[in-house]
């Protein structure tokens, strides 16, 4: 039964029973199946999300409450609907977001969609420059870990997945941050590059929002230079996190498959240990990752909250803190929902290359 | 090895009770390397909940204290002389404030876990059993609600229960069933998979035919045998509520400082102190958080070594380890924010 609560929630039994059925099923039915599977699950947290935001009453009350007088409070509330019955506002919500409408933000009035576009492309910056982090530090310690099972490497590597998993981001944050910041004053303390290269970034045509990406486009080393520096800090902060995981999945998977008959078989005809722990052992020891990847991305955007608060990086999860602190929470919901949106397309396509890869993975 | 296959109950009914008792079964059962993580975790672990009981007779000044005798503490002082690990920005004692805090960590854990537990048990087992359109929603509703980051889900719970802004009393329930809402898929899903294969063993069969109701058969014969599980993934999850209660302290989340000590607010505040090189406000309440996690990850992933033949070191028997497998421990940390 523990296995279970390793499963990607797709893998768990009951929630596949169409396509647990059909086990000669192409990939294409897998495919959509598994997009159809999409909705409920996104239907299930906004109606979640919406319900226990009002059950504590109105989002004007919670912002305004106490700054406003009563009858300008009644006034703002009625102007917003928030007076009707529950159900129809919630219609309409569903409403609102099937066209692509997340709402208004009360404090600034934005368009909470168009955070997205502003603020995305940072959080996927950091999202990707994490995991990269992750993967470069955990698979080679992993395979270092399983390399030296038992012996002194494995158990120092042991505790430092550990202290990985144990240390909050924003813990990891700030130690790095006054080491190598404040300390050794070799990176930038926060943010995600000087006003200039900024500047010059973003008056780009068609920036993609990734600075490092656009640095290279545009050729603007300088530039380049500067976002890297920036981004050193959170990326590994955040990466840790992950980077311990991987080295234990990636520890477990090669010891297992070192122990498989083809590993022996290389072996008596004399493939170097290094070869084969790196060569043969390790590829089929991915796939597993691939898997743990996609519970990564929710993991992972939980901790760019956290990661963007503490380094003042200027994308989704460090609008939602600021959100929270002013109370807005019309722009919480907004960015909630926007946020499982991502974590179910992210895992629909994660379990699509998961299938793509091993077929084992389709019923 | 065919054997080892096998699994090998912990404890032996025919020792004494008290050699029967979860940890103290998984330390005889220890050795070398896996005792010493095992015992590491448990001195953690203890520290952590002796700190919690004796917080008001360890910590040198109460919580929100600002002043004593010789009048009021200075502020952003750095460790040495009366206070040991030095000052905050508003001018409480560092050295206090991370004692206290073991005592709302311990709290909030106590709560969280105590209703996720009941909550997915009863979930689980009545899903599990009746199965059927029930079943189905339920499994999605927790495959949603798990799927999505969990600090979100305990961010939006927060919102709900306080509004942001809390007593102790009221913070510590909110953080905790922000919490609970996290947790209660994690249970539902390892009690369900185990309902679901225990009803169809020959003893619930049995129960049935002599006429044993539906509420007797999931209480007392379903419920004794799906809750084995249950110590080990009360370890794992007691260190995850910890770093989510630090998560939402650290947002803004926590409880006022006025009103109990708490190593997530604390370091949000020691945030801005990070710029000019003030290290005391932060490091401490952060290593308070490291060493808790760590203790109970520790006593958590022995208790799972050594509950699986697979993966328990043994004294001295020839050939290796068959391969090890991927288990609870490694699945709870996969979920952590």
């Amino acid at each position: 039964m523990t296995t279970l609560i390793d499963a990607p929630p797709t893998d768990a039994d009951g929630l596949l029973p169409a396509a647990k059925k059909s086990t000669g099923g192409g990939l294409g039915q897998y495919i959509l199946i598994r997009f159809l599977l999409i909705f409920p699950t996104i239907f299930i947290l906004v109606t979640m999300v919406f319900f226990l935001m009002r059950i504590t009453g109105d989002p004007i009350t919670a912002a305004m409450g106490g700054r406003l007088p009563e009858d300008q409070l009644q006034e703002r509330i009625q102007a917003a609907g928030y007076d009707r019955p529950l159900l129809v506002q919630y219609f309409e919500y569903l409403g609102q977001l099937a066209t692509g409408n997340f709402g208004r933000t009360l404090t600034d009035n934005r368009a909470v969609v168009e955070m997205l576009s502003t603020y995305g492309s940072a959080t996927l910056e950091l999202s990707i420059n994490a995991l990269l982090v992750a993967l470069l530090v955990g698979i080679p310690l992993g395979m270092v870990a399983a390399h030296c099972r038992d012996k002194a490497p494995d158990a120092v590597l042991r505790v430092f997945a550990i202290l990985c998993y144990a240390t909050p981001v924003f813990f990891a944050g700030m130690l790095l941050k006054l080491t190598f910041s404040v300390w050794l004053g070799w990176l930038p303390v926060a943010g995600r590059a000087r006003t200039s290269s900024e500047l010059a970034l973003t008056s780009l045509e068609a920036p993609t929002g990734i600075y490092w990406l656009d640095a290279l486009r545009s050729g603007n080393m300088a530039a380049l230079g500067d976002v890297l520096a920036h981004a050193v800090l959170p990326a590994v902060a955040l990466g840790l996190l992950t980077a311990g995981i991987f080295l234990r999945l990636v520890r477990t998977n090669v010891i297992g498959t070192l122990g498989r008959d083809y590993i022996e078989a290389g072996r008596s005809r004399g493939v170097s240990e290094y070869r084969l722990v790196t060569k043969h052992a390790y590829k089929p020891a991915l796939i597993p990752i691939i898997t743990v990847m996609g519970l990564q991305i929710a993991v992972m955007l939980g901790g760019a909250v956290l990661t963007e608060k503490t380094f003042e990086w200027k994308g989704l999860g460090f609008q939602l803190a600021n959100y929270l602190t002013a109370r807005d929470f019309v722009a919480v919901q907004g960015i909630v929902v926007l946020l499982a949106i991502i974590v179910a397309v992210t895992n629909f396509i994660v379990d699509i290359v998961a299938a793509l890869i091993d077929p084992r993975v389709r019923y | 090895m065919s054997t080892t296959d096998v699994p090998i109950p912990v404890a032996n009914p025919r020792e004494p009770l008290y050699r029967r008792l979860p940890v103290i079964s998984h330390f005889t059962k220890s050795v070398g390397l896996q005792r010493g993580m095992l015992v590491a975790g448990l001195v953690l672990t203890g520290a952590f909940v002796l700190t919690a009981l004796f917080a008001p007779l360890l910590a040198p000044f109460g919580f929100a204290q600002l002043s004593d005798a010789d009048g009021s503490f200075p502020t952003q002082q750095a460790p040495g002389g009366k206070h040991l690990l030095g000052t905050t920005v508003g001018g409480y004692d560092v050295l206090s404030r991370v004692i206290w805090g073991a005592q709302t960590a311990i709290l909030v854990i106590v709560v969280a876990v105590a209703m996720s537990i009941v909550a997915g048990v009863v979930l689980g087992l009545v899903s599990g059993y009746i199965g059927g359109w029930l079943d189905r929603i339920l499994v999605v509703i927790a495959d949603a609600v798990y799927a999505f980051p969990s600090l979100l889900v305990a961010i939006v719970m927060a919102i709900v229960i306080s509004g942001g802004q809390s007593s102790l009393v009221g913070g510590i329930f909110a953080a905790g069933t922000a919490i609970t809402l996290v947790f209660i898929p994690q249970y539902f899903r390892v009690i369900r998979a185990e309902t679901v294969r225990l009803k169809a063993e020959p003893f619930v069969e049995s129960a049935k035919v002599v006429g044993a109701s539906n509420i007797r058969i999931m209480t007392r014969h379903i419920y004794r045998n799906a809750t084995r599980t249950l110590p080990l993934i009360f370890t794992l999850n007691a260190s995850e509520a910890i770093l989510t209660l630090a998560g939402l302290g650290f947002l803004g989340f926590g409880i006022e400082p006025s009103s109990a000590a708490e190593w997530g607010f604390d370091l949000n505040k020691a945030l801005a102190d990070t710029t000019s090189g003030i290290w005391w406000t932060g490091l401490f309440p952060g290593l308070a958080i490291v060493l808790t996690v760590v203790g109970l990850t520790l006593v958590g992933e022995s208790i799972n070594d050594l509950n699986d033949p697979r993966l328990r070191g043994r004294r001295r028997t020839g050939g290796k380890n068959p391969a090890p497998v991927e288990t609870a421990a490694t699945a709870a940390e996969v979920r952590n924010p």
